[in-house]
This record gives C-alpha cells, sequence and structure tokens, in this order.
C-alpha cells in the first residue's frame, strides 16, 4: 500500500509538470508581443542580453520567443502522431485478434514487415520524397510506427477473446461492434496508454531529427530541429543558436520520460 | 534448426519487398521529375524532345508495375542501377560511401560497449546506493537528448573552442571518426547501459550465485566469471540490432559531422531527386539490419544449448 503512495505520488508531480509545460506551450504564444517572423537584419546574430535572452538569429529574430512558440509545434506534433499511431494500431490489433484466420493472417504479416526493420530509415525516404512538411512528417512517423500498437493490443485481444463475458455478450446478441467497443477495447487501454506515453518523448526526438536534415517543418517555422539547421550554419559564430534549442528537446523529452515512466509504474499490470 | 532458418529467410525477403516496394510507389507518386534534374547542366534549356526521349531511355514511361518489377530483376543480378546525380552505378555509389559507414559503426560500438558494460555492471553491484543513481540518471538524459545536437555540442566544444578535432572530415580516418563514434556511444550505452544493469541484477538473485558464494569465491570472481558471462547472453542481441541500424548509416550524426558515409549520401540522393540511389540505400539498410538481426537469433541458438532443441520460436 506505502509502495502504492508513492508511485501515485511521482506521478502526480510529473503529471504536474507535464501540465505546466503544456500551459506553457499554449498561453506562451499568447503572451507574448514579440514578432517571430519579421526580420530585422540590424539586430543579426546577438548574443543572449536582457532583451534577447537566448540571443537573436541570422534574421535577427529573437530566439526565445521562438522557442516558446516552437513548444507548441513540437508538443501538438508529438501528440498528434502518438495518437494517430496509436489510434490505427488499435484498430487494426482488436480487428485482427477478433475476428482470427485470414483477416489476422494478413494484417499481422503487414505488422512484421513494418516491425523487423528500422522504420526511421522509411520515414526519412517517405517524408523526404514526399517533401519536407509538417504534416507529411506526421504521416512518414505514423506509417511506420502503428504496428508496434497492433502486436500488443492484438495479443491482448486473444487473451480476453475467450473469456465468458465476451461468450455471454455474444449469446445475448450483441453485435461485433458492439462487443469489441465495450468488452474487448477496454481491456487493452491501460497497455496502449502506457506505449503511447513512452513514445511521446520519442516522437520529439524523432520529429527534430526529421526536420535537422529538412525533411520537416520549413522555415520559417519556429521548429526546434530546423532551429537547430540554422544553429550548425553558425556553430562557431553564434553558439546559442544551437545551445537553447537543443536544451529545450532534452527537458521537454525528459518530463515526457520521467512521466511516463511513473506512468508504466502505476498502470502496468504486470508490475502489479 | 533449419527450419528455423528457413522460416527466417521467407520472412527476409517478404519484407525487403514489401519495403522496397513502399520506396518505389513513393518515388513514383513523388512530386518532382528526376529527368529534368538528371539533364539540367548549368543554365541550358533543354526541350521537352529530349526529356521525352531520356524518359524514354530510362525506361521511366512504363507502367509502375513493370518499372518495379524490371528494377526487381536487375536488384536479383546485384544492379541496382544508375545514379541520376552521380551519372554512375547505384553500388558503385554506394561503394564508396560503406567505409565510412562501416568504420562509423564498428568504433561506435566499441566504444559503446566500453562505457556501457562497466557502468552497468557497477550500477547492478551498487544497485540503490549513490553511484547507481549517478549512473542513471546520466542515462535518463542520454536516452531524452537528441543524437545530432550532442554531435553540435561535441563539435563546438572540440571542434572549434580546444581545436582537438576536425571541424569538418572528408576523409575516413581513425582520427576523424573518434567524434561521431564518441557521439553514437553515448546515446546507445545510455539505453544499453540499463539492460545490462537488467540483466545483471536478474542474474545476481539466482541460486548458482549463493551456491558459488558459499563455496567461498571471492565477489569478484562470482560477479566475472559467473554472472557476467550468463548475462551477456541476452544482451548480444541488442548488440547486434544495433549493429544492424547504425550500418545503415546515421543520417542525422554523419550530417552534424559532414562524414562522408550512407546516411550522408541517403539525405543526398533525396535532395537531388536522385531515386535509384535512394532506392538501394533503403534495400541495403533494411537487409543489413535483418540478417545481422538473424545471424544473431541463428547465433544464439548455437551458444545457449538449452534453446537448440528449438520447441518454441
Amino acid at each position: 500500500m506505502k509502495i502504492m503512495n508513492e508511485k501515485k505520488r511521482y506521478f502526480i508531480t510529473y503529471s504536474v509538470l507535464l501540465g505546466v509545460m503544456i500551459l506553457i506551450a499554449l498561453i506562451g504564444p499568447l503572451c507574448m508581443s514579440t514578432d517571430i517572423y519579421t526580420s530585422d537584419l540590424g539586430r543579426a546574430l546577438q548574443a543572449p542580453s536582457a532583451d534577447h535572452w537566448f540571443g537573436t538569429d541570422k534574421l535577427g529574430r529573437d530566439v526565445f520567443a521562438r522557442i516558446i512558440h516552437g513548444m507548441q509545434l513540437s508538443l501538438g506534433m508529438s501528440f498528434s502522431i502518438v495518437s494517430l499511431m496509436a489510434m490505427t494500431g488499435t484498430l487494426v490489433g482488436v480487428v485482427a485478434g477478433f475476428y482470427g484466420g485470414k483477416v489476422e493472417m494478413v494484417l499481422m504479416r503487414l505488422c512484421d514487415i513494418m516491425i523487423s526493420f528500422p522504420g526511421i530509415i522509411l520515414a526519412i525516404a517517405i517524408a523526404g520524397v514526399m517533401g519536407g512538411s509538417i504534416g507529411n512528417a506526421i504521416l512518414a512517423l505514423t506509417l511506420v510506427g502503428w504496428a508496434k500498437y497492433a502486436r500488443i493490443v492484438r495479443s491482448l485481444v486473444l487473451k480476453v477473446r475467450g473469456e465468458d463475458y465476451v461468450t455471454a455478450a455474444r449469446l445475448s446478441g450483441a453485435s461485433p461492434f458492439v462487443i469489441m467497443r465495450r468488452h474487448i477495447l477496454p481491456n487493452t487501454l491501460p497497455l496502449v496508454f502506457v506505449t503511447a506515453g513512452m513514445d511521446l518523448g520519442t516522437m520529439i526526438l524523432e520529429v527534430a531529427g526529421l526536420s535537422f536534415l529538412g525533411f520537416g517543418a520549413q522555415p520559417p517555422t519556429p521548429e526546434w530541429g530546423r532551429m537547430l539547421n540554422e544553429g550548425r550554419q553558425y556553430l562557431q559564430m553564434a553558439p546559442w543558436l544551437m545551445v537553447f534549442p537543443g536544451v529545450a528537446i532534452l527537458l521537454v523529452v525528459t518530463v515526457f520520460n520521467l512521466w511516463s515512466d511513473s506512468l508504466r509504474d502505476i498502470l502496468d499490470p504486470k508490475q502489479t | 534448426m533449419v527450419v528455423r532458418i528457413g522460416k527466417r529467410l521467407v520472412q527476409l525477403l517478404i519484407t525487403l519487398l514489401g519495403v522496397t516496394f513502399i520506396t518505389f510507389s513513393l518515388t513514383y507518386m513523388a512530386p518532382g521529375d528526376p529527368v529534368a534534374m538528371l539533364l539540367e547542366t548549368g543554365d541550358t534549356i533543354i526541350s521537352q524532345d529530349v526529356v521525352e526521349q531520356t524518359r524514354h531511355e530510362l525506361g521511366l514511361d512504363r507502367p509502375f508495375l513493370v518499372q518495379y518489377g524490371s528494377w526487381l530483376g536487375h536488384a536479383l543480378t546485384g544492379d541496382l542501377g544508375m545514379s541520376y546525380s552521380a551519372k554512375k552505378p547505384v553500388v558503385d555509389k554506394m561503394a564508396e560511401a560503406f567505409p565510412g559507414t562501416l568504420l562509423l559503426a564498428t568504433t561506435s560500438i566499441v566504444l559503446m560497449l566500453l562505457i556501457a558494460i562497466p557502468a552497468g555492471v557497477m550500477a547492478a553491484v551498487y544497485c540503490n546506493r549513490w553511484l547507481d543513481y549517478i549512473l542513471r540518471a546520466v542515462s535518463f538524459i542520454g536516452i531524452s537528448m537528441p543524437t545530432f545536437w550532442l554531435g553540435l555540442v561535441l563539435l563546438y566544444v572540440f571542434g572549434y573552442k580546444l581545436g582537438m578535432a576536425p571541424i569538418a572530415t572528408a576523409t575516413v580516418s581513425l582520427a576523424n571518426v573518434m567524434l561521431p563514434a564518441i557521439t553514437m556511444a553515448f546515446t546507445l550505452a545510455s539505453k544499453y547501459m540499463r539492460q545490462v544493469r537488467l540483466v545483471v541484477l536478474e542474474e545476481m538473485n539466482k541460486e548458482y550465485v549463493i551456491g558459488a558464494r558459499a563455496r567461498g569465491m571471492t565477489e569478484r570472481a562470482i560477479l566475472w566469471r559467473h554472472i557476467f558471462p550468463n548475462a551477456c547472453l541476452p544482451l548480444i542481441t541488442i548488440l547486434g540490432l544495433s549493429f544492424g541500424w547504425l550500418l545503415g548509416g546515421v543520417a542525422v550524426v554523419e550530417m552534424v559531422f559532414a562524414w562522408p558515409g550512407l546516411g550522408k549520401m541517403a539525405v543526398q540522393a533525396i535532395t537531388m531527386r536522385d531515386y535509384p540511389l535512394l532506392q538501394g540505400f533503403v534495400l541495403w539498410a533494411a537487409l543489413a539490419y535483418m540478417s545481422i538481426n538473424m545471424l544473431i537469433d541463428v547465433s544464439y541458438s548455437l551458444l545457449d544449448p538449452r534453446l537448440r532443441k528449438g520447441g518454441h520460436s
């Protein structure tokens, strides 16, 4: 009991941290009057000062303001990718596990293909070939990431499919859709949430990586990976362009990882 | 055993088919004209006739499935087509970039083991004491940090500030590979250390350890002669996966250090719309990753007699 409380306390602490972060991402840009798109070459590449906490970039834009705006983008993209992956994967997993037979075989072979080689390679190819944009980066990472969820969900469905309450529902005339939604799906959700939580941080890193390569957000979007790409060109003259977006990614991903670890500790049935 | 290898081979072929098919359809649907890219030389304006003729010569006016089938047929004989941008065979272009990636991959793995094994074992031995907490905190930061950012920081500190490492590495050499390899090794070690710690902790609680202790063996001998060899087995799989992944070239790190490897080549292939080259790269990355994975799986059952009969899969 005491251990449970301690786990809960961690989870609550990190949830508060995560909440603060989401608040900053949502409200931060609204509180700032700084224009993050207009260039002012007279102020280009200024070192951090009282006026510009994190310095200015090559077009004289305030780096601090751009990082706060970028937070909304990074969190938004990560949440979109993870929810898309989790929804697609869960749908495929439930259908495959519930119907079995040929449907299951085809869907699971497809999953095997997607899982058995490094997804980021294909994601780079997809996002790059379709042309660098936020939408294409989201699509690419979703396409290579859903299969993991499908596998997890299917194995859980196989476990509950034969339970008495599912048979009872079937005998009382419930339609397959109702059985899947009311009786099977809820059993799979805890593990789906745990997996999704762990992916939130990873996706921020991968989105930043794609943008860093030029296959994600395009200028003048204040995306962190994109900003690091620009910072790389001015590494010697203006190291602050490289330092602050990186620290921002590190902090956000750390909070996500701490939070998802604590979520796993209270939700994962294997632990209890 | 033979059946298992056979099954894995079939799985490998199906996956390669799937992966190349996806890439092929992508490049087919992609915006932008590779032919224009190919013919572009300076300011000369190319007539539509020449574009059409080149397209015909390259076979790009044929139906999609015919193009894929023909690519596949050639790929089976080891011919991956011509690279548009380099105007030479894709295989040659990839062979040029391969030594860079191979050196980076091997050095990264060696450095990673040198960090992760002592760190992981120490963390397990000093479990829940301050050394363990520090090592775990460092590894937590390591996995929460973008690899390419760590690369930029190291490049700034050791390249620009201390002048200890080259800033742009045009040649593949052991001195030049150190910085990119340390970057990769740190990220990989952060993940790997956690695994080492877990496996060693698990082994430490087994009964043979109590037996060895009762026989009066020193803790040191128990750790390195009994626990560690047993812990190695599950670690080999992860090691193999990392190596297979590295052989595909880690594009972000290669870009930071301008390292002439396969990852950088792939990024350039995409920006130049050099699709045959990209196609060849994806095929290689998937093949390298999966064959190493398969090799590990097979050697696993050779190393561990318990798995040799192979009841489960």
